[in-house]
């Protein structure tokens, strides 16, 4: 690239404001978590760890926490395996009434979580699962189902299927080649859209505040019920332990799939 | 991969795509079945809640209350300026993000698009800890001998669109980075060899090529923000109500189910009508274009 296509002075300002829009907000959520103090404030001298203290030994914090996670295991792990099979049909077959599919199977992404909310509600409470742990995890399946498909679907529209002709014209059988070959090739886009998955599972708030009852209670939600309350540091310590957990999420993206192909590729 | 279905390839697509589809039916298009018969019912509190009639009296409710069609008109008042500020702020960003080198350019765009993966309430907690009463901005204006009260920032419209061009503008980032990226860059160096200015290059050549990628991220943020629910409910309040806090009122507060759902409808129907209409309007203009 030659000299001319560099920024100007007004360009690199411009993004340098940009930036920090984008970053004062997550920098001063982690900032106040470390407070010594009892209100919110940025610490200047002292920092302290007595609010992530508080955190570990909050009930309503903790048990959210657990919920959360295994709420993410388990709906991501459902997603995934009615993704892959999937994936495979839409990716590798034409067939009448596939586009259909294929835009129903995405439509999740296009109807406002509060419709969804709403709907699961009235599902659950008519047959009276409501509020239940399985009733949770087949709600996420379902919002995060999306996610899944498409980072499955790219790992099989990367790979030829020429390696499995060759295989069946070997003598291998059908699922033989599935397991010995085509699982093998797309397994990076298997383990990227499981953790994709996962963290949009951990983030959901809107169609959970509707399904969750307080034996139930995810982490963004117990987090929104006490903000609405009243914002103090403790909340601003859980954000902090999300804000990481997140960036080790990230990093494992990055490791397994690459995170500008999961961040860029994933639109 | 044959062109022509056969009938082993149509019998292996279907069952392949088969529990998904039979799980999408059952957890999908059954509840919003379910809630489309729920919005026909009717609501007596006294009459021990749901009243099983048949009719749509709830949406000549939601259409004809002012009280309803102010929050639907505030809904899309909001959706709109967040759009035009995110492309206002996100198409430059974009193209200078484009024009930097690696290292700063991947890592830009990470440190742009990794909030997208950090869930709405944490970023949106950020902005009630800048903007609330007792928050850092006040404290530091405060501080500083600036102002001798605190303003009023939190809960007021203008902090709501802040926080959600916080909570949006990664998306038009990227939508406009992905038509940057199949750009030509042999296109501009020409239009530069030829005489043209930096900014004319911008504006007659980048710009219009870019312009889908404009307007997808465009249509992704307006019907992103037309459904939005915890930053206009964490930072707007309890005043400044939108469409999504609304219906959750409804259903969770004064427990008028039936209402609820028909505004969750109202807002469903909307939002596909606008993807479409949007999508095929677009499509129209370019075609012309083109063709």
């Amino acid at each position: 690239m030659k000299n001319n296509d560099r920024n100007g002075a007004a360009a690199l300002l411009f993004h340098l404001l940009f930036m920090v829009f984008i970053l004062a907000p997550l920098v001063v959520v982690c900032l106040v978590a470390f407070t010594p103090n009892d209100f919110l404030s940025i610490p200047t001298r002292h920092f302290s760890l007595r609010w992530f203290v508080a955190l570990w030994g909050d009930d309503d914090f903790t048990s959210a926490f657990k919920t959360s996670m295994l709420l993410g295991v388990f709906s991501a792990t459902l997603s995934s395996a009615l993704a892959l099979p999937a994936a495979m049909g839409l990716a590798r077959y034409r067939f009448p009434g596939r586009d259909a599919i294929h835009a129903f199977l995405l439509s999740p992404l296009m109807i406002p979580p509060v419709v969804l909310g709403i709907a699961f509600l009235r599902l659950f409470t008519l047959i009276n699962m409501g509020g239940s742990f399985t009733s949770l995890v087949a709600c996420h399946a379902l919002l995060i189902f999306p996610y899944a498909l498409r980072l499955i679907m790219a790992a099989f529209a990367g790979q030829a299927d020429d390696a499995e002709r060759a295989a069946r014209s070997l003598g291998a059988g059908r699922w033989t080649t599935f397991r010995r070959i085509t699982l093998p090739m797309i397994v990076p886009g298997l383990v990227g859209g499981w953790v994709l998955a996962f963290i949009n599972s951990f983030d959901e708030l809107t169609a959970t505040i509707f399904v969750a009852a307080p034996a139930t209670i995810t982490l963004p939600v117990r987090i929104y019920m006490s903000m609405a309350e009243t914002v103090d540091p403790m909340v601003a310590a859980v954000s902090t332990a999300i804000i990481a957990l997140t960036l080790v999420a990230m990093l494992v993206l990055d490791r397994v799939y690459g995170l500008n192909k999961v961040l860029v590729g994933n639109h | 991969m044959s062109t022509s279905p056969t009938t082993s390839t149509r019998a292996a697509g279907w069952s392949l795509t088969a529990p998904a589809t039979l799980f999408f039916g059952l957890l999908l298009a059954v509840p919003l079945l379910l809630t489309f018969i729920l919005s026909l019912q009717g609501f007596d509190a006294n009459l021990g809640g749901i009243l099983d009639s048949r009719s749509l009296h709830n949406y000549a409710a939601v259409l004809s209350d002012p009280y309803y069609y102010t929050i639907f008109l505030r809904t899309f008042v909001l959706s709109l300026l967040v759009t035009v500020l995110c492309v206002l702020i996100g198409v430059p960003e974009a193209y200078f993000l484009f024009r930097m080198r690696d290292p700063w350019r991947s890592l830009c765009l990470v440190m742009i698009l990794g909030p997208l993966l950090i869930s709405v309430v944490v970023r949106t907690l950020g902005w009630s800890i800048l903007l609330g009463r007792e928050g850092v901005i006040n404290a530091l204006l405060l501080k500083l001998g600036i102002i001798d009260h605190p303003l009023q920032m939190i809960f007021t419209f203008g902090a709501v669109t802040i926080a959600m061009v916080h909570v949006l503008v990664p998306l038009m980032v990227l939508s406009v980075w992905t038509s940057l990226t199949r750009l030509d860059p042999a296109v501009s160096q020409a239009a530069r060899s030829l005489g043209a200015g930096r900014f004319k290059v911008m504006w007659r050549v980048v710009l219009p090529q870019i312009t889908p990628g404009i307007l997808s991220g465009s249509l992704i943020v307006f019907a992103l923000t037309a459904s939005a629910f915890a930053t206009p409910a964490l930072i707007g309040g309890r005043r400044l109500k939108v469409v999504a806090t609304t219906a959750y009122d409804e259903f969770l507060g004064t427990l008028n189910w039936p209402l609820g759902a028909a505004i969750a409808i109202v807002l469903l129907l909307l939002n596909v009508a606008i993807i479409v209409g949007y999508n095929r309007a677009v499509e129209r203009r370019f075609t012309r274009r083109l063709g």
